[in-house]
């Protein structure tokens, strides 16, 4: 039975189809990280979760709970850290803590033990006391964490908490997140950063453009590949015509599988070989039969990256870079504000 | 019934967190309520200086023209400070501070909006207060136990009456900077045409009518009563060019515009914070 229950949730902004008939499931006291390139769906998917918005279609939900119809039961068992740090510059760290303690309704002496522990989790005596406006943005978003925690929440929902964050902060958070899911608290983490969800999740979908493209652990992800990940060029820049014809090469040796022609890398030749086999020593014969050298060749185990290549044809930050220029964050952030 | 009362201490808990909240804002930014103090006072040395040597019985009812003024500024003064009671809560939209509240399990979001309503009457009432005060000093005069009743009273309504319009501007515009020229283009205008300045009788035809429509004007005469030390609500507070308005009639129709703002606002609210 999953903690979370996300069916075939849409969602639009005008012209612009966030989520497409999304489902997942989430069970009780895991990790679960979702993965996919600005401007997916992910901040949609986590607004939705976090009760600031309401799907066009769908359903969500926690604890058996209906999220949209019970909308105050749910806030009252979730914790919610946004992208973008909201606190109020004017106000110390403890006051926002305090402030926020009565938000959740938290008794005078539960709150200011409470304020106390995550004061000393995330390592925060020092500057607590100092005005919120004079913080570096690592304190900003301990602060933000602490206040997301204040109430013992179930389930703890974060959007891309660690964006833009020193090291140590960083190291600080994650660490805080390992042991709140050792503790049995169900987590929901959203991030375009690989390896902070390689590192953290238990389980974790891949978004692209508002669906789900892959789901499952880190390693099964990966282990579906099938093999370690090469990396092919024959020249430092190719070409699209060349690049397929190498590919078709590729394709019929055995054991070679998988292949992707990665446009924005120089038309390299991504594929999975087989690990049973010595499958250099053929590519090398077939691609000099056809009057090729080879000018880079780099093999890997398989990331998160390849899976996510593997399913769209690009990689992350490819996917990254095109969608810079197609997003206004203007009127983005307009269409957000209630 | 035990549910009913957390209920109500819950509403009290969040109320009482969100007024602290902007009060600990003005505590350490005191520059809006100081501004909101000077202003008015400057005006009433400038403007009482203006009219200082009118010949007697220039003005109906009072003996100078600061006697006359100090109604007008006390309710410029709420006035002003509740027409910008919105923008808190507009920059909480914009730099995504609401979204902390909206998120949490607010017994009623409400809340938020009774928090700017306590907020802007405290501090509208300690602008006037100090006005008055200082009115006061410059021998204008003060009111009797009943006037203060009326003042205070009066200033509530219109506290609400504005608030609420201010409240709904920061859900319905785009940003601050839209809202500040708002405030920008209904401050003056509104101050100008209302009896704040002038009677109604110096003014031409039109623009009699204008101020005796406009809501300053049904704050301004009950206090401006209340300045005459009188016990009567009876008494006609307002010549206004549709007839003679009470003390008491003013009141009335302010008290119905506000409950008629607040119930139009309801839905925009509850469409905005649900």
């Amino acid at each position: 039975m999953n903690h979370i229950e996300v069916n075939e949730l849409s969602k639009s902004y005008s012209d612009i189809e966030a989520l497409k008939n999304l489902s997942l499931g989430i069970e009780a006291g895991t990790l679960f990280g979702i993965l996919g390139p600005n401007g997916a769906g992910k901040s949609t998917l986590i607004k939705i979760l976090a009760t600031l918005i309401e799907p066009d279609s769908g359903e969500v939900f926690i604890n058996n709970i209906n999220l949209i119809k019970n909308s105050r039961k749910i806030r009252e068992l979730i914790g919610y850290v946004a992208q973008d740090i909201a606190l109020d510059k004017i106000l110390t760290g403890r006051e926002l803590l305090d402030f926020q303690s009565d938000l959740y309704h938290i008794n005078k002496n539960k709150k200011i033990e409470r304020i106390q522990k995550l004061v000393d989790q995330l390592k925060m005596h020092d500057w607590i006391d100092r005005k919120c406006g004079t913080y570096s943005g690592g304190m900003k978003r301990r602060v933000d964490l602490a206040a997301g925690l204040l109430h013992l929440p179930q389930v703890l929902i974060l959007d891309e908490p660690t964006v833009g964050l020193d090291i140590e902060s960083r190291n600080i958070i994650w660490q805080l997140l390992k042991d709140l899911r050792n503790n049995g608290m169900t987590i929901i983490l959203s991030s375009h950063y690989l390896d902070e969800i390689d590192k953290l999740a238990d389980k974790l979908v891949i978004i692209d453009n508002g669906r789900v493209i892959a789901q499952g652990t880190p390693s099964q992800l990966k282990n579906k590949l099938g093999g370690d990940r090469i990396t092919l060029k024959v020249k430092e820049f190719s070409n699209q015509k060349e690049a397929e014809k190498i590919g078709q090469i590729l394709s019929s040796i055995d054991g070679i599988s998988q292949i992707i022609i990665n446009e924005s890398q120089g038309f390299s030749i991504n594929f999975v070989a087989d690990k049973e086999k010595d499958l250099l020593t053929k590519l090398k014969v077939e691609l000099a039969f056809s009057k090729f050298e080879i000018f880079s060749l780099t093999q890997s185990q398989p990331s998160l990256d390849d899976v996510y290549l593997q399913a769209t044809g690009k990689t992350l930050l490819d996917a990254e870079i095109s969608m810079a220029g197609k997003r206004d964050f203007k009127k983005e952030s307009k269409q957000s504000m209630r | 019934m035990e549910l009913k009362q957390y209920n109500l201490f819950y509403l009290y808990q969040e109320t009482f967190a969100l007024t602290k909240r902007l009060f600990i804002q003005l505590q350490r930014r005191p520059s809006t309520l100081l501004a909101g103090i000077l202003q008015p006072i400057i005006w009433l040395f400038l403007f009482g200086s203006l009219f200082s040597k009118a010949p007697e019985g220039f003005l109906p009812g009072v003996d100078s023209y600061g006697n006359f003024l100090g109604a007008g500024l006390i309710v410029f003064t709420a006035f002003s400070g509740a027409l910008n009671s919105g923008l808190p809560l507009m920059f909480d939209r914009e730099f995504g501070f609401l979204n902390r509240l909206l998120v949490a399990p607010l017994t009623s979001r409400l809340s938020i909006v009774l928090s700017s309503f306590f907020y802007i009457t405290i501090l509208s009432f300690v602008q006037s207060i100090v006005i008055m005060i200082v009115s006061y000093i410059l021998g204008y005069g003060w009111p009797n136990l009943y006037g203060l009743g009326i003042v205070f009273t009066t200033l509530i309504l219109l506290v609400l009456f504005v608030t609420s319009i201010s409240l709904c501007l920061a859900f319905v515009l785009p940003g601050h900077i839209e809202l500040i020229a708002l405030i920008f283009v209904i401050n003056l205008p509104l101050l100008f045409a209302s009896t704040a300045l002038a009677p109604i009788s110096f003014m031409p035809n039109w623009l009699g009518w204008l101020a005796s429509l406009n809501p300053l004007t049904f704050a301004i005469e009950p206090i401006r009563t209340a300045y005459t030390q009188t016990m009567d609500l009876e008494l006609v507070a307002l010549h206004a060019p549709y007839g003679d308005l009470t003390c008491k009639s003013c009141i009335l129709i302010l008290f119905s515009l506000t409950v008629f703002s607040l119930t139009i606002i309801r839905p925009l609210l509850n469409r905005k914070l649900n």
